[in-house]
């Protein structure tokens, strides 16, 4: 056990899936091991938030930040799987770059829909440039991961919806792939059916599993849902994760969704971010609080 | 200091009694998720209100595009004339399946 009692360990391959708040994330042993692919995700930071559920999000933000950069081995990129911001302002995209460009560890960022508010795409992607192309969805080669940012909150009429341009270029990307190839695929919105009433779920999602099914180990990581559900499908592992700003209750626990306003000490147990540690393509992570 | 209240005063009687050069404002409220109510039909030439009075954030968006009042905050309202007669269906960017009609009809004075 590293690091005492607190690291809380949760190998997604194992036959029990659980996570526990309160790790410090990863500390590599210190015989320089060399490391596997290993990153941080954070996500549902809604830059501009003013309600009594978490009246300063840019705090709660920079408190995440400041704590992921203090970890002892920086992660080799940080992902944020969207709603950056609140309400697609410019001021708040403003401040939303600015705080992220303060990660010390390379940042790529994904749109939620409440970033593509106010006349769509246009104004997140020249905010945050795709890493290629320019339509928001990517792939990238890492450490021996294909890694896939996918976006399911352009098409407003159903959400989410990858659309059939998307489903098309995924099914490229994978094409040549072997079976064996790892692969973790980041989302803002679950691409399962995880609790449709509320919206949560991709219309067109089990199109683009149907592609993913073929391979031997594959991680969707995604956000949306500001709490931390894990899901398997055949060979497939899902997690949402937590948002920095505020929860939101569990599925059918409410009447409707939307933010959760709890007392300021049990937020912050709600809230923080998630290291991702690789190991023989299965994902490992640990999702930390702020508490 | 007596003066300049009563000025002022006199000033907002007037705002308050100039002839409104459209019929008065009605109110959609957004609340619990839904528009309220989800299908309103007025005169044309009629402001609708659009008032957010739930916990969440909303848009309330034309589905041909035609109107969209951006992301509206808790508390947040937004006020579209509506000109044309016909129908204008409409949903909440952020939540797709909130939606609702506003019906024109040709104006009773025209």
């Amino acid at each position: 056990m590293r690091r005492g009692d607190f690291l809380s360990h949760v190998a997604w391959t194992g036959a029990g899936i659980a996570y526990v708040l309160g790790a410090r994330g990863i500390v590599r042993a210190a015989d320089g091991t060399p490391p596997g692919a290993y990153f941080v995700q954070i996500s549902d930071s809604h830059i501009g938030f003013k309600q009594p559920a978490n009246p300063d999000v840019a705090g709660t933000l920079k408190q995440t930040i400041d704590r992921i950069n203090a970890l002892p081995n920086q992660p080799q990129f940080v992902v944020h799987t969207g709603d950056v911001t609140h309400l697609s302002t410019p001021e708040q995209f403003d401040l939303a770059k600015q705080m992220l460009g303060t990660l010390r560890a390379p940042v790529v960022v994904l749109p939620g829909e409440h970033d593509a508010l106010a006349g769509g795409a246009a104004r997140f992607l020249s905010v945050f440039p795709p890493k290629s192309g320019s339509t928001g969805w990517f792939s990238w080669d890492a450490g021996g991961i294909h890694y896939v940012a996918l976006v399911n909150v352009f098409d407003f009429e159903a959400m989410g919806l990858l659309g059939n341009d998307q489903l098309a270029w995924l099914e490229r990307d994978l094409t040549p792939l072997p079976k064996s190839q790892p692969i973790v695929v980041f989302a803002h919105v679950p691409l399962y059916a995880l609790y449709p009433q509320w919206g949560w779920t991709t219309e067109d999602g089990a199109k683009a599993l149907a592609l993913l099914a073929r391979f031997d180990a594959v991680t969707v990581l995604n956000g949306h849902i500001h709490q931390v559900i894990e899901h398997t499908q055949g060979n497939i592992r899902f997690a949402t994760a937590n948002a920095t700003a505020y929860p939101q209750p569990a599925p059918g626990s409410a009447p409707k969704p939307g933010p959760l306003t709890l007392p300021p000490d049990v937020l912050l147990a709600r809230i923080g971010y998630r290291t991702v540690e690789m190991k023989g393509g299965h994902a490992t992570a640990d999702d930390v609080s702020l508490a | 200091m007596k003066t300049l209240a009563m000025a002022a005063l006199t000033a907002l009687t007037l705002l308050a009694a100039a002839p409104a050069p459209s019929p008065p404002a009605v109110t959609v409220h957004i609340e619990d998720f839904a528009f309220v109510p989800a299908r309103l039909t007025v005169d044309a030439g009629t402001s609708v209100r659009f008032v957010n009075d739930d916990g969440e954030a909303h848009t309330v968006t034309a589905a041909d595009k035609s109107f969209d009042s951006e992301g509206l905050d808790t508390g947040a309202q937004w006020t579209h004339r509506f000109a044309k007669p016909g129908t204008y269906a409409y949903f909440c960017e952020l939540h797709p399946y909130m939606k609702g009609t506003i019906v024109v009809r040709p104006s009773s004075q025209s």
